[in-house]
């Protein structure tokens, strides 16, 4: 999974440029994809719908629930960011999805193709089970001869087709001369063909034809599973990639052109609007404003930016526009050079062998040894060689791993499917295995269990007469604790007071005159006061004294329940932040957290988190910050949400798509539950051999017999799995 | 036993049916949405001609 997200994210400038040529030519029909996190039921589908609907310039929009997307084909002019306020207004969240990055999902041929084999070997095992049926209840000579001729001519074109991606798999193993599952079943399908071609020839009573088939079945329906758990996986993961839609401004002889952020170059003048990201390492040449650096270094007070200082790709302009003059780009950015050293320490990480893996391991010699030893053992007891072969065609077919190649995808997939409902995306294919070992949680603090939005504390202590102010002014601006101060303002029931000339100083704050006073609303340096440690907004009424609106980060849904409930299930809970030590402090207190580091950089915390692993201890890490991503490629298994950097998505194992941090203690149950079942399903499809197999080699196994094993034992492992939902 | 030249290729007819009709919900991109149209039964509103 790991492997194809990886050349997606290097790749990703030119993916992003080839789109943007045919969206040029302007099609009679726009078609455009908003994605709906929180979208579950039919009322939702029907709320959905009917509003896009009846939006003029819409010809048609269709929700799909399955993908939690909503899919519109329209005027071309209509944009999207048009629809996501109206969305917004019936109660859904909606992001808009760039189409071109999605394209490769859109029709699903590899899943189509497994569906198809699936299908074909489906008909034909009921038609050849039906034949076998009446073989095995009593049709002798002629009849049991044309049964078997029938069966044949079923067989051979069915397992030709459906067992094609065995072939595949087995002849690419042998090529590097080296054994998977694959073989031993490849080796069994032949050897089941060639022995029932032959037996039918000489009118024998027993063929496989049955077995191969339902063998085939059994085996692409594990592996179809399989396939449809990554499908959703990669779907949803090229979906967080579609999110984000790289533009940038550039300025040229003065004046501002869109382009592609793969277009731009060393020494190009960029605007970055208030709100927007830097797309670039650079220097700032020009505008006043403030920079949110919490994705790259976790410090939530926001930054003084003026000409002169140094910007990294990913730090938020907050008030004023900025002119950028680009010193690395695109590979070379800061941001950049981190997700390649994050791909280094991945590589680590493929070490993990999975429980199937591992199994197979063991389980491809073993057959074929057996197998092997129970033909020399007949042919040189009765010197027949059809009956030697007969016998080490039934224990091959009996020994092959039905139960073992649905066991792992049967319970992934039910696992995997629960938590996509709760809004967690498993990116990797062991991470569910690696997450039910963690004993230790590290948390990241901004962005991770703070939602990365102020709120303000101290509102109470404050006269009416100065909210009434503060309010006026906080209106007047954008910036975060603006926005947040008026928000607390209003929810409290102030009215903002009658400022005039109200006016953004981008970087500093907003002024104006109240009652022939000049009211300011800003920086501590400006308004006159003293920069404390914590987050604050300053407010000067006129009266020369200045008093502070006091900050902290709001809590993310599910944080305080996620820790509680870790903590709970007897998981070491560690806070490992980048922020000042005060506000570290102040939120592990609030949650409960007995072991927090502050002030950390990203070297420290993967140190930290590398320490934990030399102690033993299975470390999770959850964090969503560039200053997180070593940290996040260093643990055993790792959770980014899906508003983290693109870096730190890429180094986790398991998205969370929602805001909520519940899920995680659910997921850590899940995963152990997962596991649980996976070894079960393996002591099942154990003991299952350990009857079938000593009566296939005492060469006791009918067809029949090896009918009845093969599907007892998929089905009790499909059962078992599905216990999971 | 001539009871068989009858029942055999109508049985393996009846299931070339099936497959057939199954290649043609795949083709047709019936399985795309398999939970919005487990919850689309419920709706009232009538969805004569489903977009893929």
């Amino acid at each position: 999974m790991t492997a194809q997200l990886r050349p997606a994210l290097a790749a990703c400038p030119a993916c992003v440029a080839a789109p943007h040529d045919s969206a040029d030519q302007a099609p009679a029909e726009a078609r455009l994809a908003l994605s709906l996190p929180g979208i579950h039921c039919q009322a939702c589908i029907s709320a959905v719908e009917r509003t896009l609907n009846a939006h003029p310039g819409i010809h048609s929009a269709r929700v799909n629930l399955t993908l939690k997307r909503a899919l519109i084909e329209a005027e071309p002019d209509l944009r999207a960011a048009d629809l996501i306020p109206l969305l917004e207004g019936i109660g859904y969240e909606a992001h808009e999805l760039d189409l071109a990055a999605l394209a490769a999902t859109r029709n699903d041929k590899a899943g189509r193709d497994l569906l198809m084999r699936l299908a074909v070997a489906f008909f034909a095992s009921m038609n050849v089970m039906l034949l076998s049926i009446s073989v095995w209840s009593g049709a002798s000579d002629a009849t049991r001869d044309m049964f078997h001729w029938i069966s044949a001519a079923i067989t051979f074109p069915a397992v030709i087709f459906s067992a094609q991606p065995f072939f595949a798999n087995a002849w690419s193993a042998l090529r590097v001369k080296r054994l998977n599952m694959d073989v031993p079943i490849v080796l069994a399908l032949v050897l089941a063909l060639m022995t029932s071609l032959w037996e039918t020839f000489l009118s024998g009573e027993h063929a496989y034809f049955d077995a191969a088939l339902t063998l085939t079945f059994f085996l692409l329906a594990g592996r179809y599973l399989d396939y449809r758990t990554r499908a959703v996986a990669r779907s949803a993961a090229e979906e967080l990639a579609a999110l984000e839609v790289p533009r940038a401004i550039r300025l040229l002889d003065g004046d501002e052109y869109e382009v592609p952020v793969a277009d731009l170059a060393i020494g190009d003048l960029i605007l970055v609007r208030p709100g927007g990201r830097m797309p670039v390492d650079g220097e700032i040449v020009g505008g006043q404003s403030e920079l949110d650096r919490s994705l790259l270094t976790g410090e939530t007070l926001p930054v003084f930016a003026a000409p002169g200082l140094a910007v990294s790709a990913g730090e938020v302009n907050l008030t004023g526009p900025l002119t950028v003059r680009a010193t690395a780009v695109g590979a070379d950015t800061s941001l950049h050079r981190m997700a390649d050293l994050v791909a280094i320490a991945e590589s680590g990480r493929s070490r993990y062998t999975s429980l199937a893996d591992s199994a197979a391991k063991l389980y491809a010699p073993g057959v074929h040894i057996l197998s092997a030893l129970a033909f020399a053992g007949w042919y040189l007891y009765t010197f027949d060689i059809r009956m030697a072969l007969n016998i080490a065609a039934a224990v091959l077919i009996i020994t092959c791993p039905c139960a073992l190649g649905l066991a792992v995808p049967a319970v992934t997939t039910a696992a995997s499917g629960r938590l996509f409902k709760k809004g967690m995306l498993i990116k990797h294919a062991t991470a569910l295995e690696r997450l039910a070992e963690v004993d230790t949680v590290v948390f990241d603090k901004t962005g991770t269990l703070t939602a990365g939005t102020p709120e303000v504390t101290n509102l109470g202590d404050h006269a009416r007469a100065e909210l009434e102010i503060a309010l006026a002014l906080a209106e007047g601006s954008s910036h975060p604790l603006s926005v947040a101060l008026s928000r607390a303002a209003r929810d409290a029931g102030i009215r903002p007071a009658s400022v005039q000339e109200i006016a953004e100083v981008p970087g500093y704050g907003t002024e104006g005159t109240f009652r022939g006073a000049r009211v300011r609303l800003g920086r501590a340096a400006w308004v006159g006061a003293e920069q404390g440690s914590r987050t604050a907004a300053w407010l000067d009424t006129g009266t020369g004294e200045a008093k502070a609106f006091l900050f902290t980060d709001a809590l993310r849904p599910g944080a305080a329940e996620a820790v509680a409930a870790l903590q709970e299930a007897g998981k070491d809970v560690l806070l490992m932040s980048g922020d000042s030590t005060g506000a570290v402090e102040d939120l592990a207190r609030r949650l409960g957290i007995a072991k927090w580091v502050a002030e950390a950089l990203p070297a420290d915390k993967s140190a930290r988190v590398r320490m934990l692993a030399d102690q033993g201890k299975k470390v999770l890490m959850v964090g969503d910050g560039l200053n997180d991503t070593a940290a996040l490629a260093a643990a055993h298994v790792s959770i980014s949400p899906a508003s983290a950097l693109d870096a730190a998505r890429v180094a986790s194992d398991i998205v969370l798509l929602g805001q909520d941090l519940g899920p995680i203690a659910e997921a850590c149950g899940v995963a152990q539950k997962a596991t649980r079942r996976i070894r079960e399903n393996f002591r099942i499809a154990t003991v299952y051999n350990v009857i079938a197999v000593p009566l296939a080699i005492a060469g006791l196994a009918t067809p029949l017999i090896a009918a009845l094993a093969m599907s007892t034992s998929s089905i009790t492992v499909s059962l078992n799995a599905l216990r999971l939902r | 036993m001539s009871v068989l030249a009858f029942l055999i290729p109508i049985s393996l007819i009846l299931g070339l049916v099936g497959l057939a009709a199954f290649v043609y919900t795949v083709r047709s991109n019936q399985y795309d949405d398999p939970e919005g149209d487990a919850r689309r039964i419920l709706s009232d509103e009538w969805d004569d001609n489903p977009k893929p």
